[in-house]
């Protein structure tokens, strides 16, 4: 394996990643088409994020990869392990330390800094591919910022449902301006992209698109003003380290219906159980 | 007590080494090699190599070694080392009328200058269990001819003579490469013919088989089906021509398709074209029939609404290897976004519920 280059691609290929980076950083939320290269890991597996990585990182960076906001599901040790294998960088699961922190699914609690750059994996980059099929058109409703389209169907969720029916992926506007998928982060996470300090960097291999969000970049997501947007999570505490304002996942615990909450991003909940913090069902040997 | 799920890093080393267990299987039965493979499941390396878009029997053969037989994996693995390949350059076009025929057939014409050569197919065969060959798979020489030297003509140059077939423009434009740039559509017919040579033996078929049950039919014939090697040939800069760099075996499939005229074209015929690494007829003539139905709007048919008519459609479906990651990844973790979808559910019906009981009330 040590005959392939730094982080696996070729330096031409990171040129051409780079710049698409560098586009869509410079235009915050348009979708830059780039040449997406065969990864030795799945189409729909991150092979967008890992490229935007793998483009991304030096030598110096310190890698975190999580998936479902955990460092040790089955995908986020895979990538990470490529990553160590190819880049031979550091990795770390302690969100504070890390320069590089690609993910899947979730944004970490902790508030990230203007030190680190965050990589979103992204199945679909169009936020209105399930209202219109067709690329052509879509390219040309967000050239024409055409988004009639995404505002019948968000009222038609609230006429059928009395709320809008989207607990993922829930759409955003950047800067005024583009319509753009947040990639499959629950909703509760939506409000954490916008002013965030760090860069935030979407890779979509499949679909050969990468967008961006600079800095302290204005996110807003759809609603109307007598239906404002809500962030929402589980009504409950964390089990183990008795936070209120992280995202749980249910735990099914027994065959009798019997459940718990808990942290999903599984460093956050370390970290608040390591300071002390025990919730209903923590006991101190967890924290090891 | 719930103790938060570690040591996914060991499940997986322990998976990846059951899995290689299993590939070899059991250890008392002779281990198959790569060599065996290439030679004696040729037609399973054929797929491999033009669906993974890159021509080397052996490599083909160790990946269908390495996948278990998983043709779709095994093209996945010659992808995933393709795209770390260097390029030296491109070639010249390959000359298919120079090809050294193994098999040459015409549905058109009963016999033409060249002839009809069978080759090795299965064609005409009876498809009964071969019981014997479960045994003894040893077979006696086949009778030999003596090989044709001079270059078999393409059939549809005899229609064209006449003027009764259309006329392809001939260009020296560099081809797009859809591995090196994002696609961008509407395409070029090189960027199509592209796609579909290396997209899925099986949707290219389902795909022209729809035409043929009338989504978009072009009712077409095969005017003539060649496989066979041809020279591949590449200028050497340092040399200042051309040479031969090695030869590959392809499959040349070209259609001639009933065309009654439109406002832009007078009656005549028109062709489908598929060109395929390997003995890989299926695919070719599979190609032939969709690159035809793609090719409504340059000569001015109508559009049926039909899927093979549909070049975005088909373009990105065709890719075995972007279809079955984003089809299996859906076995990934999704414990977020259902966890936000069971409390929305959960939402809907308490507020369902709710009404229904004032409704009662």
């Amino acid at each position: 394996m040590s005959d392939y280059n730094f982080a696996y691609l070729d330096e031409q290929t990171k040129r051409m990643i780079r710049r698409a980076i560098l586009k869509g950083l410079a235009i915050p939320g348009y979708q830059v088409p780039f040449a997406s290269r065969e990864m030795p890991m799945p189409y729909g597996w991150g092979t967008g994020g890992v490229q935007v990585s793998a483009a991304t990182l030096t030598p110096e960076d310190r890698l975190k990869v999580i998936d479902q906001g955990a460092d040790d599901t089955t995908n986020a040790v895979s990538i990470r392990k490529f990553f160590e294998r190819t880049a031979g960088v550091e990795t770390t699961e302690d969100t504070a330390s890390a320069s590089v922190i690609q993910t899947r699914h979730r944004i970490p609690e902790a508030p990230l800094t203007e030190d680190q750059v965050l990589v979103y994996q992204v199945p679909i980059p169009e936020p209105l591919r399930f209202l219109e099929p067709s690329e052509i058109e879509t390219r040309k409703m967000h050239a024409l910022e055409d988004y009639g389209l995404m505002h019948v169907k968000l009222y038609e969720d609230i006429a059928r449902h009395g709320q809008i029916a989207t607990a993922y992926a829930y759409p955003v506007k950047v800067e005024g301006r583009y319509v753009m998928d947040p990639s499959p982060i629950p909703k509760f996470d939506n409000p954490k992209m916008s002013g965030m300090a760090a860069i935030q960097l979407f890779g979509a291999g499949r679909e050969q698109r990468i967008y961006a969000l600079p800095p302290y970049t204005q996110v807003v997501s759809l609603d109307f003003q007598d239906f404002p947007f809500e962030a929402s999570k589980a009504d409950a505490p964390c089990d183990l380290c008795g936070a209120e304002d992280s995202y749980l996942d249910e735990v099914i615990v027994d065959d009798a219906g019997g459940r718990m909450f808990v942290c999903s991003d599984t460093d956050y909940c370390r970290a608040r159980r390591a300071a002390g913090h025990v919730g209903a069902q923590g006991k101190t040997e967890d924290a090891a | 007590m719930y103790v938060a799920v570690k040591g996914g890093e060991r499940a997986i080393e322990n998976a990846h080494g059951w899995l290689a267990e299993e590939r070899r299987g059991e250890t008392a039965v002779a281990e198959l090699s790569v060599d065996q493979i290439r030679e004696q499941m040729k037609l399973a390396v054929n797929r491999v190599m033009a669906e993974g878009s890159l021509y080397d029997p052996d490599l083909a053969a160790l990946a269908i070694k390495q996948a278990r037989g998983d043709l779709i994996e095994a093209i996945f693995l010659i992808r995933a080392y393709r795209t770390t390949l260097p390029r030296f350059g491109s070639t010249h076009a390959i000359d298919t009328g120079n090809m050294a025929c193994i098999r040459r057939i015409s549905a058109t014409f009963k016999d033409a200058p060249g002839g009809q050569v069978l080759g090795p197919t299965f064609d005409y065969t009876h498809r009964l269990l071969d019981f014997k060959l479960a045994a003894d798979g040893e077979v006696p020489p086949a009778p030999q001819a003596a090989p044709r030297k001079e270059p078999t003509p393409h059939i549809t140059e005899f229609l064209n003579h006449e003027g009764l077939i259309q006329t392809e423009d001939a260009s020296d434009e560099t081809p797009p490469d859809l591995t090196r740039e994002p696609m961008e559509l509407p395409g070029s017919r090189a960027l199509r013919l592209q796609a579909l040579t290396r997209g899925d033996e099986g949707f290219v078929l389902g795909m022209a088989y729809s035409t043929q049950r009338g989504y978009a039919r072009n009712h077409a014939f095969v005017g003539e089906l060649r496989i066979g090697t041809v020279a591949v040939e590449m200028d050497i800069p340092e040399l200042g021509f051309a040479i031969e760099i090695g030869e590959i075996e392809v499959t040349e499939c070209e259609t001639v398709n009933q065309f009654t005229g439109s406002k832009t074209e007078p009656p005549q015929f028109t062709r489908g074209y598929g060109l395929v690494f390997g003995q890989t007829e299926r695919k070719a003539i599979s190609m032939a029939l969709v690159d035809r139905a793609l090719r409504w709007r340059e000569l001015g048919e109508d559009d049926m609404g039909a899927p093979a008519q549909d070049e975005e459609f088909v373009l990105y479906h065709s890719d075995n290897i972007q279809a079955t990651g984003f089809l299996e990844h859906i076995k990934l973790p999704h414990y977020v976004d259902f966890q936000s979808e069971l409390e929305l559910v959960r939402r809907l019906r308490r507020e369902a519920e709710g009404a229904g009981q004032e409704a009662a009330e």
